[in-house]
């Protein structure tokens, strides 16, 4: 930071554009034509995509790594200082490039998407004040502005998941995604607070230059990783708290697709590697993240093979899919995470903005059962989704084979039973989105009376842009292996300081990927013998099933557990309260005091009737012991 | 001449004191004494000029005329009040056909 | 000339509490001029000439002649006010008993004061009350004008004939 970079400072354009846009769709909202508002919408979203590819090369050329942009001091008491500042470098800038980039096309997908909705102004609204805070969250140089960014984008998730609120089943999940992510919330708060105890400050930079005095596993930091963990377990869906992400999938499917795929619930892994000298000094920390990625990797992808609902079953594998960049967090990987979060935000997009086509050709039909053989009557839908698909099994040369290889061979690096279990997941992973694929594109097709067409333009090319990017993306990240450069990790190098791993030999990769690609194919066979072949489809409910397929089915039957566990004690102790605390004790005693007060008052009334002649009694009297107390004291 | 002009010396300052306490005393007694709101306004008076009393007293032993100066303040307000509270007296008789200090019974409100 | 403050002081005293005791508002009114009048003699006494004379000339000739006006205009002193409840008469002499008890006590301890100024007997007169009125006391004279003249609206606006605002 020797020299002001030239033109850096137009960084505060870029979540200024979605703003405007915001306060455009939001402030007119009576008075755009729905067309209008989605258009609006989309440029600004576009526009500040294109203000990052140019911060991205003015940076580049630059030869700096990093730029801090002070747009004003906000907080500014006695030693505290705390201003509204933005932090460009290499990884807010990949971040800010996949919010805006997949951004702007979910919001031209949405333009058609959206068409015959009564409240699309409200929407794209909603949309860009999504964006305009996701961008605060990846560009603040400190924790403060970043947190205004996390509860904004919070607040947003709350209103898109709600977005049709006349359906009470999607308020309560609105409501139950707003209240575990509060929980998340409390632990970041918490984090916030304890760092800016312990460093006096919250700026990015300060705390991680003072952060090297500390010793490796001192306690603060480990407690401060913990807290900070908590925060992004809430906001990206790990286990315990990833249950609200499935019930999210009530909003429409671009909000899914942007916000509950692509960008939010990556926030927390965006905050974990932005603090990543942090989590090096804190081992313990690193092991907690690994086991809950694991965990929530596998037991997501076991609960993802037994749903019917078509983003259902998205959403799980999206939430295995953040374990597994957990998983390269807790491994120290940061940029594999990152990198993972980058091609699961082509794919993960692609697959969401897939199944809305899908879902709008079949005209609002979210059952896998009653779909089928779609891959002629949608056949651009189909090969994009069928790119996508790939990809997310990690399937060679497409992009999730890449990132999805990077985590598997640092876990290989760490041990063989992590590699392992994490290998079975993807195994699983693979397996259900054959299924998927398989159920709703091939075969016969099973809802009668539905005649599926393709989308609308408008609709088809942020697919086909998502389907390259997603075949492609991951060549942004070669390998040594196969004679790469490893472009993305290096690049985040600047900004992430990853764990030092020793590099596993070539043929010892060679080999587990070949191992692992003939265990995918073997599972893709299955699934296509399975559900082609001998065309099986899924019980329908009410069926009797074994008794595993029940437990996965009923999805380990975590949310039963959570309300026993936790709802109905709560309800329990609140009623005890109200019955026996609120309405036997704290409940007279407040009206006795209303009461008393009246009857005090109704005495003293009597005094004040009126009578001059009692007034001036009273007032020489006053006068009196006025005097008299003065001659005494 | 000389005799009432130096008889100031010859008494002594606590006389003008209790004189003019008395008078108060007997303006506040007033006050609360009758019903007529136009004696209660004279027995004010009283008190004001007992007030004058004391202050031109002071100012006599002072030797300082601003203690009269003061005086003739407290008679501009003297007036003033006098102007205001009898024609609120008139207005008050106008209205409810009586001075009595006990048909004022309104001030509750 | 003791002899005269005593006598000045009986009659303030005693006019006094005719004004309070007496029933006829004409009989309070005079006894009070002649209170007044005492008070004046006080003021020579007191070597304030000329704060007697503006005494005598405002008040026992503007303010007393007003009330007197009103009393007589308003008709006082045929309307018979009856007297407060011996109880609350005999109440109102205790309370201005004690009131004077109290006051005296209080004013005890001021009882002997250090002369700031060497005696002169010239303070009172006008072009020394004068002086000290235009130098140190301007502003507050010039506010006072201020003060009349909204008493002289509000006495205008209490005496107005207007049953719109008359109204309680």
């Amino acid at each position: 930071m020797v020299n002001p970079i030239p033109y850096i400072d137009l960084a505060w354009l870029v979540p200024a554009f979605p703003l405007l846009g915001f306060l455009v769709t939001g402030l007119a909202n009576k008075s755009l034509k729905h067309k209008q508002a989605g258009i609006i919408a989309s440029a600004m979203v576009l526009l500040s995509f294109l203000v990052s590819l140019v911060l991205f090369f003015i940076l580049r050329s630059s030869g700096q790594n990093e730029a801090t942009i002070t747009l004003f001091n906000w907080i500014s008491i006695g030693g505290m200082n705390i201003p509204f500042a933005f932090l460009i470098d290499h990884l807010s800038l990949t971040m800010m490039l996949i919010v805006t980039g997949v951004g702007a096309l979910i919001h031209i997908y949405s333009i058609g998407y959206m068409h015959d909705d009564e409240r699309v102004n409200s929407f794209f609204a909603q949309m860009n004040l999504f964006t305009f805070s996701m961008l605060l969250l990846v560009m603040g140089a400190n924790y403060l502005v970043l947190f205004i960014g996390w509860e904004g984008v919070g607040l947003c998730s709350y209103l898109l998941i709600g977005f049709w609120f006349k359906n009470p089943a999607y308020n309560y999940a609105a409501r139950k995604a707003f209240v575990m992510n509060r929980i998340g919330d409390l632990g970041f708060i918490l984090g916030i607070i304890l760092l800016f105890i312990t460093f006096k400050t919250v700026t990015f930079s300060e705390i991680f230059s003072q952060a090297a005095a500390f010793p490796v596993g001192a306690p603060v930091i480990t407690l401060i990783t913990i807290l900070l963990l908590i925060g992004a377990v809430g906001k990206s869906a790990q286990i315990p708290l990833f249950t609200w992400l499935p019930d999210a999938m009530a909003g429409p499917t671009p909000v899914s697709a942007l916000i509950h795929a692509a960008t939010m619930v990556t926030a927390g892994i965006y905050m974990i590697a932005r603090s990543s000298i942090l989590y090096n000094l804190a081992p313990l920390t690193l092991n907690i993240i690994i086991v809950i990625g694991l965990a929530t990797a596998i037991i997501a992808a076991l609960i993802g093979l037994k749903q019917n609902d078509i983003k259902k079953v998205l959403a799980y594998s999206t939430v295995s899919q953040l374990g597994y960049m957990f998983l390269a967090l807790g491994l120290g990987a940061y940029s594999a995470g990152v990198f993972h979060v980058t091609t699961h935000a082509f794919f993960k997009a692609l697959l969401f903005l897939g199944a809305g086509s899908v879902i709008h050709a079949m005209g609002g039909e979210q059952d896998i059962r009653k779909m089928g053989g779609l891959r002629k009557k949608m056949p651009l839908t189909y090969f994009t989704f069928l790119a996508a698909t790939l990809a997310i099994s990690g399937i060679p040369p497409f992009s999730g084979f890449f990132s999805k290889d990077l985590i598997l061979s640092k876990a290989f690096e760490h041990s063989v039973i992590l590699y392992i279990l994490a290998l079975g997941g993807a195994l699983i992973t693979c397996f259900y989105m054959f299924r998927l694929l398989y159920l709703v594109f091939f075969g016969e097709q099973r809802l009668a009376g539905a005649h599926p067409h393709e989308s609308p333009k408008v609709m088809t090319i942020p697919l086909i842009i998502l389907a390259v990017l997603s075949v492609f993306g991951g060549f942004l990240n070669i390998p040594s292996l196969f004679n790469g450069d490893s472009k993305f990790s290096n690049y985040l190098h600047s900004a992430v300081v990853s764990k030092a791993s020793e590099e596993l030999s070539h043929s010892t990769e060679i080999g587990l990927i070949l191992g692992s690609l003939l265990l995918l194919g073997l599972v893709i066979f299955f699934a296509y013998r399975t559900f082609v072949s001998k065309s099986m489809i899924p019980a329908k409910d009410g069926e009797p099933m074994s008794f595993f397929s029940k437990l996965i089915y009923n999805k380990f039957y975590i949310d039963e557990m959570y309300t026993a566990v936790f709802e109905k004690p709560f309800g329990y102790l609140s009623d005890f309260f109200y019955n026996k605390v609120e309405n036997t004790v704290l409940d007279p005693v407040v009206d006795e005091i209303g009461f008393t007060t009246a009857r005090v008052g109704s005495l003293l009334r009597k005094l004040q009737q009126g009578n001059m002649s009692f007034y001036l009694f009273a007032m020489v009297a006053g006068i009196l012991l006025f005097i008299i107390f003065i001659l005494i004291v | 001449m000389n005799e009432i002009t130096s008889a100031i010396q010859l008494i002594p300052l606590q006389h003008y004191i209790i004189l003019s306490v008395t008078l108060f005393s007997i303006g506040m007694m007033g006050v609360l004494f009758r019903r007529n709101i136009i004696a209660i306004l004279m027995c004010l008076e009283l008190m004001f000029n007992s007030a004058n009393l004391l202050l031109a007293a002071f100012s006599a032993y002072h030797s300082d005329p601003s203690g009269q100066v003061f005086v003739f303040f407290i008679m501009i307000v003297a007036a003033a009040e006098v102007a205001v509270g009898l024609s609120i007296v008139v207005m008050m008789k106008r209205n409810v056909e009586s001075v009595d200090i006990n048909l004022l019974n309104r001030l509750k409100w | 000339m003791v002899f005269l403050f005593y006598f000045l002081s009986a009659i303030m005293v005693i006019s006094a509490l005719l004004v309070v005791f007496s029933k006829s508002p004409i009989n309070n009114v005079i006894y009070l001029i002649i209170c007044f009048i005492a008070m004046a003699g006080h003021y020579i006494l007191l070597n304030a000439q000329f704060l007697a004379v503006v005494h005598i000339i405002v008040y026992t000739g503007a303010i007393m002649v007003l009330f007197l006006f009103v009393v007589m205009l308003l008709n006082l002193n045929k309307a018979i006010i009856p007297q407060k409840s011996a109880a609350a008469r005999v109440l109102a002499v205790v309370t201005g008993g004690i009131f004077f008890l109290v006051l005296l006590a209080a004013t005890r301890q001021t009882f002997v004061i250090n002369p700031r100024y060497a005696f002169t007997s010239e303070i009172g007169l006008v072009a020394n009350v004068g002086k000290t009125l235009f130098h140190e006391f301007l502003l507050p004279f010039e506010i006072s004008s201020v003060l009349f003249i909204s008493a002289m609206v509000g006495a205008v606006m209490f005496g107005k004939r207007d049953h719109a605002a008359g109204e309680d």
